[in-house]
């Protein structure tokens, strides 16, 4: 399957791939997205990547074993929730500070971004857990 | 003194220190001190000493928490702690397969008891108006007058039985001393099988005088002491010796507090202490000299006090003090016991005091045989490199020793300030006159004394060449009619049922897998939709515009073409079909997370089964039957009959807002966020959808180890 035409185009795709991914992941929390598609995006990504390019590479380019993603992820989204037991809030009470950029703009920053960005690295982990282990069978 | 810790369920970290309690906490904290010093040199280069002492301090810790405890839900959670504790002990050395099984048994007995006991306290905390134990035995008329007073007694009494191996129950004790003798000398001698005596005592002041507690206890306390008695006399391992003289023990303890007159109950608080003091020497004695000579066996044993001195003075002074000799604590704790039986009148009076003769003879027997056969006698085994024990190790049981001489002969300090508080706090009246000081008179107790150690000597005298040998063909009887064997058909039987029902459920057939659950969850539902609810067609149908119809066509192609594929690439992508058109009605009906999702988790899907088609081959290679087609057929429309029905059912009921209108009014104020899907999913939810996220990462570690663990392969990654 790794033909010239997809190779090319892979490269091309999942860079924007993993731009859209990142781009659900902020939005998530007032717009249509958030970590569980984010990741879906991710996973399709590197999906691509494995396809296009195999899994040596693949594994390459995502540096960690997506089992450990996915265990990091899990301790990401736990220890999200428990900031607010350290602040005497109910566990996984959301917890937001106001970031001030500029004269007139402000970011929230908050817990559940941070719980979201570990719902998306299990995502992203666990597809690329089963992915892997299939292509590799072969 | 406590703070609440769960106020909704009545559970206190409360603690209260009275007379009982600070006997037991002395026992722990005295015995526990000498046990971790012995442990040093016993365990010397042993590779798992740090797990040693953490399970041992553990165990301290859980033990007395449970003596302290003035909250019955906190007693519990310390008596399974102390159980929990145990089970690791005496499986300590976890290699050995024996030590496994022993321990299984031991924490199989005894949280079976101990959720006997978990009911009764509940029962006894409903019925007393109160979790508080203080609180409860100011209220004790009012629990022996309810009605459930007897159930709540006898799972009380069952929880005690399991744990001070009282019998029936009595198995598991002598099993358990696979553990290191550390462990038998403190959790299955002086303290852990102790908390059953405790417990009784603890409730002594509210049950204590009923019938029932009476002729229970009481026939239970003989009933162990006479199998102890009995089943010492065969063994030759120094432990199991020890063992069944424990089991004895606690069973005359039970019997005392059964009795529960004035002079039973002190009586029963010397000899708990008593007890522990001699016992606890004499395990540490046992595990000495196995260490130095290899061996437990006392028919191979012999002439030790030549190579190990002081090891042999602890051992002579538990000995004489088991043996009730004066002028040890074990002789005044056997003088009060015989006062207590004279105590009674008529035929318990008589009964009572021909076991506790019988019962103190075999304890003299059983000394008798440690000290001559361990200590002096000719040995069998070459013991010219014995060496004494390091200090750390005949330290303590010496210390034992000394003490149980020298409360004895310096009696004011144990009956004022340990003796006294106890059995007030058990009988509620003063203690005055417990008579530790009684003089050397010629009074029926010293003669039932006399009377014991005389018969106690005749049978170390036939023992070795009659007794022992007699009561071993004994054996193969015990063995299969006696309660441990009860205890292996049950769980003989619990494992063959495991067997034959995992061989009819869990095949391996994935197919049949999916056929259970499908037709579980059809035929449930189904059976719910049309029971409780009828089903009728909706009047009109909504205004649906003629795109979404196209869309909705889509969906039965779909369905209709995986159902004919001749291949799994392509039933997979017709799935795909009907998955997209799905997520398109999402967007034509306002769901854009929705449908993006499922967008989203349709495309991967496909690419993860088309990954697996290229490994299958084309097409179905396996022929099914027409029967097979037909059933199959029939349980794929059947669940979507059944989704179908309770999707109508579901429309007839008015659409409630109540939530939906809650969230999109409070998902920017409190979650800070404008969309209300994934504010609920990563903020009011977050709990679950974390449980959520864990399920996955499971689910994918279990399909990696499908595709990877295959018999008889290696892992690569």
């Amino acid at each position: 399957m790794t033909t010239l035409i997809l190779r090319t185009t892979a490269r091309l795709l999942i860079t924007l791939l993993l731009l859209f991914s990142i781009f659900l992941l902020l939005r998530g929390h007032d717009n249509p997205g958030g970590g569980f598609t984010g990741g879906l995006v991710a996973a399709a990504a590197w999906t691509l990547y494995t396809i296009a390019y195999g899994t040596k590479l693949s594994r390459h380019a995502l540096r960690v074993n997506p089992r450990s993603l996915t265990a990091a992820g899990l301790a990401t989204g736990l220890s999200s929730g428990l900031v607010s037991s350290f602040a005497a809030q109910p566990l996984f009470t959301g917890l937001w500070f106001e970031l001030r950029i500029g004269s007139r703009d402000i970011l929230h920053l908050g817990t559940p971004l941070l719980f979201d960005i570990g719902v998306y690295m299990v995502v992203l982990g666990t597809a690329l857990t089963i992915i892997f282990a299939f292509e590799e069978e072969q | 003194m406590g703070t609440t810790w769960v106020p909704e369920l009545n559970i206190n970290l409360s603690f209260a220190l009275d007379g009982l309690s600070a006997i037991f906490a002395l026992l722990i904290t005295v015995l526990g001190t000498i046990v971790v010093v012995y442990a040093g040199p016993y365990f010397e280069n042993h590779r798992d000493l740090g797990r040693f002492y953490v399970l041992l301090l553990s165990f301290m810790a859980s033990m007395l928490g449970l003596v302290l405890s003035d909250n019955v839900i906190l007693l519990y959670i310390f008596w399974e702690l102390t159980t929990f504790t145990s089970f690791l002990l005496i499986g300590f050395e976890n290699e050995n397969k024996e030590a496994r099984k022993n321990a299984w048994q031991a924490i199989l007995v005894t949280t079976a008891g101990g959720l006997a006991l978990l009911a009764g306290l509940l029962l006894l905390g409903r019925i007393g108006g109160s979790y508080e134990i203080s609180t409860l035995l100011a209220n004790g008329s009012t629990i022996r007058d309810h009605h459930l007073q007897l159930p709540t007694l006898i799972l009380i009494l069952i929880g005690a039985f399991t744990k001070s191996a009282q019998f029936p129950f009595h198995f598991w004790l002598p099993n358990a001393m696979v553990a290191p003798t550390p462990v038998s000398a403190y959790l299955h001698s002086a303290t852990m099988v102790k908390a059953g005596i405790y417990l009784l005592a603890r409730f002594f002041p509210i049950f204590g005088n009923t019938e029932t507690w009476f002729y229970v206890v009481s026939t239970t306390g003989v009933l162990t002491m006479l199998t102890g008695s009995f089943m010492a006399l065969k063994q030759t391992d120094l432990k199991l010796l020890l063992a069944y003289m424990t089991i004895m023990a606690l069973g005359a303890l039970t019997l005392l507090l059964g009795i529960g007159n004035k002079e039973a109950i002190t009586a029963a608080v010397v000899f708990l202490i008593a007890h522990a003091l001699y016992k606890g020497a004499l395990f540490l004695v046992a595990g000495s000299v196995e260490h130095e000579t290899g061996t437990r066996d006392v028919l191979k044993l012999g002439g030790l006090f030549r190579k190990m001195r002081l090891t042999t003075l602890a051992a002579v002074l538990g000995a004489a003090s088991m043996a009730g000799l004066p002028p040890l604590l074990g002789f005044i704790g056997k003088e009060l016991i015989y006062k207590a039986g004279l105590s009674l009148a008529g035929a318990a009076s008589i009964i009572f005091v021909i076991i506790a003769v019988v019962s103190k003879a075999t304890a003299t027997g059983v000394s008798a045989i440690l000290a001559f056969e361990g200590f002096f006698g000719v040995p069998t085994i070459a013991i010219e490199n014995v060496k004494e024990v390091s200090p750390g190790m005949w330290l303590g049981p010496c210390f034992l020793g000394l003490l149980s001489l020298g409360f004895t002969l310096f009696p004011g300090f144990l009956q004022d300030l340990i003796i006294a508080p106890a059995v007030s706090a058990m009988t509620g009246t003063a203690a005055n006159g417990i008579g530790l000081t009684h003089g050397f008179e010629l009074s029926t107790p010293l003669m039932l004394s006399i009377l014991s150690v005389g018969l106690g000597l005749m049978i170390y005298s036939v023992w070795r060449r009659l007794l022992q040998p007699l009561l071993n063909r004994l054996e193969p009887w015990i063995h299969s009619w006696g309660p441990a064997a009860f205890y292996n058909h049950s769980v003989a039987a619990l494992m063959n049922f495991a067997r034959f029902q995992t061989r009819i459920l869990q095949n391996g057939n994935l197919r049949s897998y999916l056929m259970r659950v499908f037709i579980t969850i059809g035929g449930l539902t189904g059976f719910t939709t049309l029971y409780y609810s009828s089903i009728s067609w909706p009047q009109e149908l909504p205004d649906i515009a003629f795109f979404v119809w196209g869309i909705l066509v889509l969906i039965p192609i779909g369905a209709i073409s995986a159902v004919l594929a001749t291949s799994v690439l392509m039933a997979v992508t017709s799935l795909g079909v009907v998955g997209y058109a799905i997520a398109l009605v999402f967007v034509f009906y306002g769901a854009p997370d929705l449908a993006l999702t499922q967008f989203l988790v349709e495309t991967l899907t496909i690419v993860l089964v088309a990954l697996l088609a290229m490994r299958l081959p084309d097409e179905y290679d396996y022929p099914l039957s027409s029967m097979t087609l037909v059933q199959d057929a029939g349980i794929a429309i059947g669940f979507g009959t059944v989704m179908a029905l309770v999707l109508l059912t579901v429309l007839k009921f008015p659409f409630d807002p109540y939530l939906s209108n809650y969230f999109a009014q409070n998902s920017l104020s409190s979650g800070n966020g404008r969309n209300i899907v994934n504010v609920i999913l990563v903020d009011f939810r977050a709990v679950d959808t974390w449980g959520e996220i864990t399920v996955l990462a499971m689910s994918g570690l279990g399909a990696f180890a499908l595709i990877k663990f295959v018999k008889g392969r290696a892992i690569s990654e």
